[in-house]
């Protein structure tokens, strides 16, 4: 059996890991990256003209990073394009469909533009991060956890002084900690969920737990730098407003109930200079999607024992398939590059990672279990907060539109409010839009007999995460023809941007 | 009366609303969701400009006349409350961008000017006037001030809203299973996933699905989906003012080829986004993306607009127009099956024309007579005949 040609998507954990195994069994690799440098989101760090000693401090794992990249860079049979962004990939039946890229920064000019026609195709998209809105989130100084933490280990840049980080999830962990080694003085980490929802997500096979922490888990090393920075852990409790004038000055916080309902009389605020907000993940479906990859019932990427999606030859490894950390996701990816590459999931080489994968998947089903988003988070919005930030769409707004046009679909209601329809087309907003139409539905569907379902069904919900172009291409671009593969002056024009 | 339009979009909302609004107890049932099809995938045109002398510019015409009027009606019943429909007679501009293709844009012109459409031949140079980026190269340009926009979907959504004021009931995720007979054959009802429901006549709306509603209720109509692609840039300051298209999209409109056509229609939005379509291809319902179809439009509006080539392409967005096999929209009754009536098969045109649409199914119903002639639309015209025939079930 020939080996196919191997396309990567994504050179964080998932994807470095699936290039290697890929590479191992033979397969011609290529790995395409949007960034400048390989390790994704969660090994963002500086760029090699300004190195640092203490990657290894701030980063979970740096050596196993480390280790990939030499692999890979020095690796006959693996092309590695950096800046390469994939803004369409089309569905053909029963295989990969055909992958258009653009290579070059968003406003650079004369951008190579390729398309491959791979015989497997491995998406490593990974997520993005999800924040909540409050009144004030647009004010300077409020940052998203994602954002903050890119900061700290991209750039080494300190958000503010007095900061507090608050959201849901065990993300908010190595967030503070970064903040708090990039020199900002943390005040506290505030997480929404209850001791009552932590305990009965974490604790019914605290076995699993041990059994990760042992093998050095990603987890376990933030709770210990937690401790180690002495930076208070509040349960229960949430930023529901914040104010200045030109940037953040004052945050509010209050406690809220189990569905995340802020309750009266518990308000604080706190002096802060800035504030880091985080409540988990949204999978990057775009590609997958494109792709023609059916999606599970909670929305991620559905995928099979061997990582293969429901498009035969097209693999899905990472926080695409769900959220649940780097060891799950380097796990991940080396089954999906393996089997991508023509590997059995009964080859022995395999063993250790479908081992990992066993106990990192349930470990992650209950992080998710604890950490999730509950409905209450809609009460602290205000009128005026701002839902989508592109078009400067209030929740007023929204909820006017709801009301004057009967309730409506999402696509009707996002034409009617412009919510979503900017430049970032749903990616920081999608889901916060759906959850507030959803929320509202039982009033606005009305009507007779009508189904309990939430008006943001699983085929609206698709239609948010449904972008055919990815990402942004200029009108110019697009009429141009591709670049082709075996083009002479292609590899000369990679190699110019990337020496 | 009693009467049951089946479909959501912007057809069932317009003819709901003329039926509501004469006091007809109107139910418009949609399998889905209001606004979910054909009618949230175009671009909103109410245009003249692309329909050459015949039966079909006459009924434009006619919903031409109609569209200030409802427009104002709407703002009156709704209130500034409701987000705005956007209608706005902003004109189109139809250019030629090759020396051969000067002259029968020309000629078109005068031929609808015969007709009475106001169409004003602009020298190349003059139409740099009327959209300052406009490529130089054009060879002709025609002017027709009454082409118009709105936003289709607040459209449609203000259509449904006016015509619940009146009394129209809608029904969302109810579909249509099969039609209820009466012992003379004639059809007296539907059943749906949620009941019975009778009615004195039951109109079709369905767009590019109304094949299929049709047979489900026992007849045979040849609609087919035709697709078409939009892409829409990121938002800018507007610089361009019109409509403006070029002169072979009319010739991709009016043809019947089941192969990839586009011709590029480009405008702005009130929001600042720029609109460029669009391509018309018969795929059945096959909505995958095809690169191709979206490089051929690119292609085509940087003809019209070369500073194009630099603003960015946010997203593109799809769907199937209804299409009929003689370029007619369906309006009457059907004479094979009594109760049955149709309002469908408005191909790209279902925005412009649904108010014309709803007006002459009130007036039909009620038994005035309509503003214009309606046999050209009739379910039983000539030109229809060979496709029915072979099809009546």
């Amino acid at each position: 059996m020939t080996v196919p040609d191997v396309l990567v998507i994504g050179a964080g954990p998932a994807g470095l890991a699936a290039a290697r195994a890929a590479r191992r069994r033979g397969a011609s690799v290529t790995l395409l990256d949007s960034s400048d440098e390989l390790g994704g989101q969660y090994w963002r760090h500086l760029p090699p003209q300004r190195p640092s000693e203490r990657e290894a401090v701030l980063h979970h794992g740096w050596s196993a990073f480390t280790a990939l990249r030499e692999w890979l860079e020095r690796s006959a049979g693996v092309t590695i394009i950096r800046q390469a962004y994939v803004w369409a990939i089309e569905t053909r039946e029963g295989r990969p469909g055909a992958v258009f890229v653009v290579v070059g920064e968003v406003d650079g000019e004369d951008r190579p533009q390729l398309v491959f026609e791979p015989g497997a195709l491995i998406l490593a998209t990974g997520a993005y991060d999800r924040t909540l809105p409050f009144p004030g989130w647009d004010l300077p100084g409020v940052f998203t956890a994602g954002a903050a933490q890119a900061l700290a280990k991209g750039e080494r840049v300190a958000i503010g002084r007095r900061v507090v980080v608050a959201g849901a999830g065990p993300f908010l962990l190595p967030v503070a900690a970064s903040l708090a080694a990039t020199g900002s003085t943390v005040l506290g980490v505030y997480e929404a969920n209850r001791t009552a929802s932590l305990i009965a997500g974490w604790l019914p096979r605290p076995w699993q737990l041990l059994r990760a922490a042992r093998k050095g888990g990603e987890l376990a090393g933030y709770v210990r730098g937690h401790l180690r920075h002495r930076i208070p852990y509040r349960v229960g409790k949430a930023v529901i407003r914040a104010d200045g004038t030109d940037r953040v000055e004052t945050v509010t916080i209050a406690s809220v109930d189990a569905a995340w309902s802020p309750l009266a009389g518990t308000e604080q605020t706190i002096a802060v200079d800035a504030v880091c907000v985080g409540h988990g993940f949204t999978p990057r479906l775009e590609l997958a999607i494109a792709a023609g990859c059916a999606l599970s019932d909670d929305d991620f990427v559905w995928v099979d024992e061997r990582q293969q999606t429901s498009i035969p030859l097209v693999f899905a490894a990472g926080e695409v398939t769900g959220i649940g950390g780097v060891d799950l996701a380097l796990a991940e990816g080396e089954i999906a590059g393996h089997l991508a590459a023509g590997g059995s999931i009964q080859d022995a080489a395999l063993a250790p990672a479908l081992a990992h994968r066993r106990t990192y998947r349930s470990f992650a089903s209950r992080i998710e279990n604890a950490h999730g988003v509950a409905g209450g988070w809609s009460e602290w919005l205000t009128p005026d907060t701002v839902v989508c930030r592109c078009e400067e769409v209030t929740y007023g707004v929204l909820c006017d539109a709801a009301s004057a046009t009967g309730g409506a679909s999402l696509r009707s209601l996002k034409l009617s409010s412009r919510a979503g329809l900017g430049i970032c087309q749903g990616r920081v907003c999608g889901r916060t839009i759906e959850d507030l139409i959803a929320k509202r539905a039982p009033g606005l569907a009305g009507g007779p007999g009508h189904s309990d379902a939430p008006v943001s069904s699983a085929a609206d919900r698709v239609r948010t995460d449904r972008r055919p172009i990815a990402v942004p291409i200029r009108l110019g671009e697009l009429a141009a023809e591709p670049t082709p593969l075996s083009s002479p002056s292609l590899s000369d024009r990679l190699r110019e941007r990337h020496p | 009366m009693k009467v049951i339009v089946i479909g959501g979009g912007i057809i069932g909302a317009a003819t709901a609303r003329s039926l509501a609004r004469r006091g007809i107890a109107t139910t418009v049932l949609e399998r889905g969701r209001n606004v979910g099809g054909t009618s949230s995938a175009g671009e909103g045109n109410l245009l003249l400009s692309d329909k050459g002398p015949g039966d079909e510019l006459r009924l434009t015409q006619y919903s031409s006349t109609l569209w200030p009027r409802v427009d104002a009606e709407l703002a009156d019943e709704l209130g500034p409350g409701f987000p705005s429909v956007e209608f706005e007679r902003k004109g189109g501009v139809v250019v030629a961008t090759t020396a051969e293709g000067a002259q029968p844009l020309l000629d078109f012109a005068a031929a609808q000017r015969s007709a009475g459409v106001i169409a004003h031949a602009v020298q190349p140079n003059d139409a740099r006037c009327l959209e300052p980026h406009l490529n130089p190269d054009i060879t002709a340009a025609v002017h027709y001030p009454e082409d118009a926009q709105v936003q289709p979907v607040i459209m449609t959504e203000a259509l449904i809203a006016s015509a619940m004021l009146s009394g129209a009931q809608f029904s969302e995720n109810e579909a249509v299973l099969a039609g209820i007979r009466n012992p003379q054959g004639a059809l007296v009802g539907v059943t749906t996933t949620k009941r019975a429901l009778y009615a004195d006549a039951v109109i079709v709306a369905s767009g590019p699905w109304s094949g299929e509603v049709a047979a489900l209720l026992g007849v045979n109509l040849p609609v087919r989906p035709r697709r078409g692609m939009v892409l829409v840039t990121s938002r800018m300051p507007h610089r361009i003012l019109h409509k403006v298209y070029d002169a072979d999209y009319v010739g991709a409109v009016g043809s019947g080829e089941a192969a990839l056509q586009t011709s590029s229609v480009v405008e702005t939005t009130a929001a600042g986004t720029v609109l460029i379509g669009s391509s018309r291809q018969q795929v059945g319902f096959d909505s995958r993306l095809d690169v191709a179809v979206l490089r051929e439009l690119a292609q085509k509006a940087l003809r019209l607009f070369p500073f194009l080539a630099g603003i960015p392409v946010m997203r593109s967005y799809g769907g199937f127009r209804p299409f009929m096999p003689d370029h007619l929209p369906v309006i009457g009754p059907d004479p094979r099956l009594p109760g049955l009536w149709h309002a469908t098969g408005h191909e790209g045109a279902g925005i412009g024309l649904s108010v014309a649409t709803g007006a002459l199914l009130a007036d039909l119903l009620t038994g005035v007579a309509p503003a214009i002639d309606v046999l050209p639309f009739s379910p039983s015209r000539a030109s229809l005949a060979p496709h029915l025939e072979q099809l009546v079930a």
